[in-house]
């Protein structure tokens, strides 16, 4: 789960991160009030939106002058923002975080991830801040520390030297690093994130260290144990049928082409997204109705897929195994018959009693192609698209 | 021949009392699997189909001699259950609960690195040594016992291979699913090391996904290590970056772990890679007719 720059600075403060001063609104109205009472001009505007790149779109505009704050919050508030991250139909901008600026003397960059190949918690640092520590690890991979966690030991204070010293900074600087790099690994481990990123950490002119920008995502498989996270997720900036189909338990991802797929595991949903491709389509999305795939999962997995005005054609792939092919095959028929599904499917069912499920699916009287394989499937949902003219 | 399970292998099944550890406990004693015992906290001296329930896996272990553990116990109290196991030097360890917390997992494999154990998921389908014994929920009947393992990071992607290959006639020495997770215990290349040593085997199929450097790292295993031929799948060459794909482990970040980066890898190490998954069965008929 991802959350705002604004939760997360929160969040880091309450750990002993400093932070701008600052507070989000979510009108323009507030502008004016809330600059005054950070009480410095001039001011920083950021939109908050889950993707990074905001400078780039116009996402992070510095105020000089207050009685311009509310005008320009206005225009923010509202405005459609794309960046590098957002893809071409951009974001709503809907809060907008209004911060003191502070003077950058350097930019850092400081976060905390998981190694999974080594199974471990690992804090990066480098002093090239403010752009992707992706790029920094391609290209001078020399300029980022290091330091794995021991679990059962946790982070300790050598490591933290370890980290500043590496940096090349002097006994002052390091004694101010040790709270932020203590305090976010803390925030980390504490929130079971899978990554917490301070990005810039810069020193201002003054000496001191401040997280200019923040990025925490949270492990799905953790929320359970943190009711103060869950509250904070923003719909907003989530696709509505993905929430839709979160509601169902259902792992739905929207992507760009018109074959609808309904396919029970996580791998054998992407396998089928690539075999559509191979044959030259294109998935409409990514639905994995869990391996077990029961017929109400797949009641609900119709109702996602045909509120998807781009899918043209269905192809619902079964690998059922244990589960027995006539009670999936009469789930499905009924679906179709309760949805009212009026675009061409394509089903392939594997498991116990094959037979007796497939007669069930060319009795029905429904637009049913039933395929015998994977290969098969994906030859007549080609065929079925070139019918509908798609 | 097999690996990690063979007739032999002695079950206790964690969770044994839940919906699902019954209806799976049933599948595994129906394809022959010998179920020892099972474990619930607080039900210890009930019995399931009169196999013996026993309140800590120690306690069972002692009775029955277990030498393997099938974990259906909840994802809040999976890694409990998985320490409880190794605690009790089962070598064995397989782990089908999905959901479990990530650090709760990095905590897990700091403790089994302490152990002779071998832990296999979480998140994932099982092993089966076909004819011999099946510790998983996959559906026993679309394998044959026979010359190709199988790895893979996916539960019905498998099925779907080993049903081609069964088809085609082609058996299964032994097929271990390692786990949709971030972190999980056995990896390929724990599994190459394996399979290379296991006469009954004569070549091998690598299922991977996009995520991580799993994949990466076996190309580097087999290009120095493994005779045996391998063929390979890799799932998600559509899937957009930044996107968990239904596993908590397959996910492209920061443009790392990619399938096209993970097949060339494999390509290089001289790995036949298949591009179109339906496929899989055909390409090992070649190298299995030969």
């Amino acid at each position: 789960m991802k959350i705002h720059e604004y939760q997360a600075k929160e969040i880091l403060r309450q750990y002993g991160v400093p932070v701008p001063k600052g507070r989000v609104i979510q009108t323009a109205e507030e502008a004016k009030r809330v600059s005054e009472e950070i009480g410095t001009e001039p001011v920083v505007l950021k939109a908050q939106i889950h993707a990074g790149g905001r400078g780039k779109g116009g996402g992070v505009r510095v105020v000089r002058n207050l009685s311009e704050v509310e005008k320009v919050a206005r225009e923010m508030i509202g405005m459609t923002l794309v960046t590098p991250q957002t893809g071409p139909k951009g974001k709503v901008v809907r809060k907008v975080l209004i911060e003191e600026r502070v003077e950058i003397k350097e930019e850092l960059y400081l976060g905390v991830v998981i190694d999974r190949a080594k199974a471990s918690p690992v804090i990066m640092a480098s002093r090239e801040g403010g752009i992707e520590i992706e790029k920094v690890a391609a290209e001078s991979p020399e300029k980022i520390v290091k330091e794995w966690i021991d679990p059962s030991i946790g982070l300790r204070p050598f490591q933290v030297n370890k980290i500043g010293y590496g940096l090349g900074f002097g006994p002052v600087e390091v004694g101010k690093l040790r709270p932020i790099i203590t305090g976010l690994f803390n925030a980390f481990h504490e929130k079971d994130c899978l990554l917490a990123e301070i990005n810039p950490l810069i020193l201002t002119k003054n000496g001191e260290f401040i997280a200019l920008d923040a990025k925490m995502n949270f492990d799905d498989n953790g929320l359970f144990r943190h009711k103060e996270i869950v509250v904070l997720r923003d719909l907003h900036e989530e696709d509505p049928l993905e929430i839709e189909a979160s509601k169902y338990n259902l792992n739905y991802i929207k992507l760009n082409g018109n074959v609808g797929c309904m396919v029970n595991g996580a791998g054998l949903a992407m396998a089928t997204m690539d075999i559509i491709k191979v044959f030259g389509a294109e998935p409409a999305n990514f639905l994995d109705v869990g391996g077990g795939a029961t017929v109400e999962m797949v009641k609900n997995g119709f109702k996602i897929l045909m509120s998807d005005p781009d899918v043209k054609v269905v192809f619902i792939n079964i690998f059922g195994g244990i589960l027995r092919c006539d009670t999936l095959a009469k789930g499905v028929t009924e679906a179709v018959r309760e949805v009212k599904v009026k675009v061409p499917i394509v089903v392939r069912l594997e498991g116990t009693n094959v037979e007796e499920g497939r007669k069930i699916l060319n009795d029905s009287g429904l637009n049913f192609t039933v395929a015998a394989g994977m290969y098969e499937g994906a030859q007549k949902v080609v065929e079925a698209l070139k019918k509908v003219g798609a | 021949m097999s690996i990690l399970v063979d007739e032999n292998t002695r079950v206790l099944v964690q969770g044994i009392t839940g919906n699902e550890g019954m209806f799976h406990t049933r599948q595994m004693v129906e394809y022959g699997t010998r179920i020892v015992a099972g474990v619930t906290p607080g039900k210890g001296g009930q019995k399931v189909d009169g196999i013996p329930v026993f309140n800590t896996v120690s306690e069972a272990v002692r009775e029955t001699e277990a030498n393997a553990s099938a974990i259906f116990v909840p994802p809040a109290f999976a890694a409990d259950a998985i320490l409880e196991a190794a605690d009790a030097n089962i070598p064995l360890i397989v782990c089908l609960t999905e959901g479990i917390p990530t650090l709760d997992m990095i905590k897990v494999k700091e403790y089994l690195r302490k152990k002779n154990v071998n832990l296999i998921g979480p998140n994932t389908p099982g092993i089966i040594s076909p004819g011999k014994c099946k510790i998983g929920v996959m559906a026993g009947y679309i394998h044959r016992q026979g010359p190709v393992g199988i790895m893979s990071r996916s539960g019905t992607l498998t099925y779907e291979v080993v049903d081609q290959l069964t088809k085609k006639g082609i058996g299964q020495s032994t097929c271990v699913g390692i786990g949709g997770d971030q972190i999980i215990g056995l990896d390929y290349v724990d599994l190459l090391r394996l399979f290379e040593k296991d006469p009954e085997t004569r070549a091998l199929i690598m299922i991977g996904e996009i995520g991580g450097i799993a994949e990466e790292e076996a190309a580097k295993f087999i290009e120095k290590e493994i005779r045996k031929p391998v063929v390979a799948f890799i799932a998600g060459l559509t899937a957009p970056p930044g996107r968990r794909m239904g596993h908590a482990g397959a996910i492209i970040s920061g443009g790392k772990g990619t399938a096209q980066e993970k097949m060339e890898a494999l390509e290089k190490a001289g790995v036949r890679v298949v591009k179109n998954p339906a496929l899989v069965g055909e390409e090992m008929a070649k190298i299995i007719e030969n």
